[in-house]
């Protein structure tokens, strides 16, 4: 037996269309739009002003705050404004418009490929390090990766968890990184282990993807502490509560972070980046984007620079197909539909997705029929069926009792509602609006 | 770019199941047991489970037309699902006129007067079966005897049921053990060979109804198995105390509806507790009133009447009855060091 985490989840058909096609580097872009909020936290501080002239890698906005990151020029050029740009999440953010010239790389930043495996830096200036390369999580959650590494006073980390695991239907650009940057991997988890002071590190991996298990189980064969840990499939194991759950067995209190089970979890991404950040001193300036999606012809996984607008991420894989009803950006069950196609790739930026009109609309709503599928399929124990009437009739307060605010916005509710409910949109309202109220009482 | 994209929140894309799909499922599950009641009452099945079904879609659309005024939506099954129901619990030779009084409070008090599917507090095909049960008793157990009733309907001989032979036998002061020579061998009552309404009696037939439903994810084990695990405890240990009194439980578990009502009518989506330990609880609740009905009241069958009190207690359960919340017990597995 396998092992998955111990409630609910859902198995959504994984149609991964481009998990056999090789990283490609995309064209720089004449123009990139990079947006000074691609984190969770405070946005950071522009440093630049029109008309200047940046390098590649270059800080071009500083960290606003211990929860926040450094921005930096994914391309060389100049400054052409600082102007509001509509981002994934359909909201105008402040950003940072730069017109490519050449591509003139940061003096400091080594650009070869030889693969570098002594870790000399101690584990605070890994630290700093991480902080200083702007850094995030690029599972998707985008929170800064320097505040993972520094655990609170009195709480200790004593195991390390990396995230194969790419449970979103679609979505193959981790799989593809594991496969062919597993070397580069394997020293981003040794740095994140020194940086940690643990011992023990997991690579948490789903069973569709048995080459990437198979890859980096040879890789880290000889190594002492990373161990590779196979995983039945099953949707939302990706999740960072599910994820620890399911590779040690330790459920993570509500409202607490992994931090409290002496857990620390980093995606495969962020632990690649990790990787070129502190042995190639290179900031994050580019990303690997899944562009797939059933009529898509020629789908592929892409290495982009921050800022590239999404319609040549869309070009590149073959344009869009005729019959296009809705692009997300990021995977099917937990992605945003993207309002225009001018919107910039950020370090958040997993995928693209093409889906089809008769993909694209959900169907009528029906009665509940009490059918208890979405407390089944609820991985965190909730039930959704009554957080959404207590959302829907403002019952915050007996919302809150019912643990609204434990929901991860999975979907697995909605996806398994045989009278397609729209479940998790009462859910997030409710939950938006009981979070406020729970701020405003402290 | 000329075309309009839509927007909406995640999740993107749905799995597929669908009010119907889970509909047609329990009538799926529901065929064998029709193929037992065909083989064993014949005619009288036949003519009622065909008038009760129709009867129930018709009741609906008319209710939906004309007095809601909303579309129709009788495709979805669960009015057919309700007037199957609702015949498997008629004896195969009620007039058709009490057939359409049970199909008309069915899906008219039962049901459509809380707003339709998915609102009805009470399982809908039983509130048709206890209107009748308690307004027409005479007609409601008079019991054809299976196979030799075929061809017969209205004028089938009759015969009494298992459960009423045991109950009148041990009040006129009979022992159980001189019974049970009255009554069929447990694998004719297993096979469904005996007096009683249409679709309840074939335990085998029954059982696979319930496990394709279970496999096929309609339902979860929860409600079947504390329904019968509940009755077989309670009745198992009456028997120990008094075996010449109390009946043992493998006799309970394959008489009466105990099989139809654990797999399908406690089961019903709308009347029945929502969480895992809920359903635990309803089912407990289901199978020691039903045992205490049989025992103890007038009726020599509960199942009905048991199923209705919980339907009443759901709200209650749901509210105290939570799912194992994620994180509740915090786990201190200890990492295992494998290299």
């Amino acid at each position: 037996m396998l092992k998955t985490f111990s409630i609910g989840g859902i198995h959504p058909a994984d149609r991964k269309l481009s998990a056999g096609k090789s990283i490609e580097m995309l064209p720089l872009p004449k123009r990139v739009a990079v947006p000074i909020a691609q984190h969770i936290g405070a946005p950071a501080k522009p440093e630049v002003k029109k008309g200047d002239l940046v390098k590649t890698g270059q800080v071009i906005a500083k960290t606003g705050g211990f929860v926040s990151a450094n921005i930096h020029s994914p391309v060389s050029g100049k400054i052409f404004k600082l102007d509001e740009v509509v981002d994934a999440s359909g909201y105008r953010k402040p950003s940072i418009i730069i017109d490519v010239d050449g591509d003139e790389w940061d003096e400091n930043i080594d650009r070869s490929e030889t693969l570098n495996t002594d870790i000399t830096l101690s584990s605070e200036d890994i630290i700093k390090k991480v902080g200083e390369m702007g850094i995030v999580g690029m599972g998707g959650a985008t929170f800064p990766a320097h505040v993972k590494l520094s655990p609170p006073p009195g709480k200790k980390c004593d195991i390390l968890i990396i995230n194969g695991v790419e449970c979103e239907p679609f979505l193959t650009s981790d799989h593809r990184v594991m496969l062919e940057k597993g070397d580069e991997l394997i020293v981003g988890i040794r740095i994140l282990m020194k940086a940690l002071k643990v011992d023990k590190a997991v690579i948490g991996i789903e069973n569709n993807k048995p080459d990437a298990i198979q890859h980096l189980k040879k890789l880290t064969s000889q190594k002492s502490g990373i161990e590779v840990q196979p995983l039945k499939v099953q949707y939302p194991q990706g999740g960072e509560k599910q994820l620890i759950d399911a590779v040690i067995g330790r459920q993570v209190p509500s409202g607490k972070l992994p931090i409290e089970v002496g857990a620390v979890v980093h995606n495969v991404g962020t632990a690649y980046a990790i990787y070129e950040a502190v042995q190639k001193n290179k900031p994050l300036v580019e990303r690997v984007v899944t562009v797939t999606g059933p009529g898509v012809t020629k789908p592929g996984n892409f290495l982009a620079r921050i800022g590239t607008p999404v319609s040549q991420l869309i070009e590149a894989a073959g344009g869009l197909p005729d019959n296009t009803g809705k692009v997300v950006g990021g995977g099917p069950m937990m992605g945003k539909a993207l309002t225009n196609l001018d919107v910039p790739v950020t370090k958040g930026s997993s995928g693209i997705l093409i889906l089809p009109h008769e993909e694209a609309h959900r169907k009528p709503v029906e009665n509940c029929i009490r059918c208890s599928k979405c407390i089944s399929a609820c991985p965190m124990g909730l039930e959704p069926y009554l957080l959404m009437i207590e959302s829907e009739k403002e019952l915050l307060d007996r919302a809150e009792d019912d643990n609204i605010m434990d929901c991860i916005e999975c979907g697995s509710c909605s996806f398994t509602c045989p009278a397609n409910r729209p479940l998790l949109d009462y859910i997030r309202l409710g939950k938006g609006k009981v979070g406020q109220i729970i701020r405003n009482r402290n | 770019m000329n075309q309009k994209l839509v927007v909406s929140p995640s999740p993107h894309v749905h799995g597929g199941d669908s009010v119907p799909k889970n509909m047609y499922g329990v009538i799926i599950a529901l065929i064998p047991a029709l193929a037992a009641s065909l083989w064993y009452f014949g005619l009288g099945a036949l003519i009622v489970s065909l008038t009760a079904v129709a009867a129930c879609v018709l009741f609906e659309w008319i209710i939906q037309k004309y007095l809601m005024k909303t579309t129709p939506s009788i495709s979805d099954g669960s009015a057919a699902v309700t007037g199957l129901l609702l015949a498997f619990n008629l004896p195969t030779n009620i007039p058709l006129g009490l057939i359409i009084i049970g199909a008309a409070v069915a899906i008219g008090i039962g049901k459509m007067t809380f707003g339709g599917l998915g609102n009805n507090p009470f399982n809908p095909a039983l509130v048709g079966r206890v209107f009748l049960l308690i307004s027409f008793p005479v007609q409601m157990t008079s019991w054809p005897v299976p196979v030799e009733s075929r061809f017969q309907y209205l004028d089938a001989s009759t015969g009494a049921t298992p459960l009423s032979v045991i109950k009148e036998g041990v009040a006129s002061g009979a022992s159980v053990s001189d019974l049970m020579s009255e009554i069929p061998s447990y694998l004719n009552l297993f096979l469904g060979n005996m007096g009683g309404s249409a679709g309840e009696m074939a335990g085998v037939a029954l059982i696979l109804g319930g496990l394709y439903m279970i496999w096929r994810k309609i339902i979860t084990w929860h409600i079947p198995v504390s329904v019968l695990a509940s009755v077989a405890v309670f009745t198992g240990i009456l028997h120990l105390v008094d075996p010449e009194t109390y009946v043992g439980p493998l006799f309970h578990l394959l008489t009466g509806g105990v099989l139809l009502g654990a797999f399908f009518m406690a089961t019903d989506y709308v009347s029945s507790p929502m969480s895992r330990q809920g359903m635990l609880l309803y089912g407990i609740g289901i199978g020691v009133i039903t045992v205490l009905i049989r025992v103890y009241g007038a009726y020599p069958e509960g199942v009905s009447f048991a199923i209705l009190i919980m339907n009443g207690f759901t709200p209650l359960i749901d509210k105290y009855m939570k799912p194992k919340r994620f994180g509740e017990k915090v786990k201190t597995a200890k990492v295992q060091n494998t290299k």
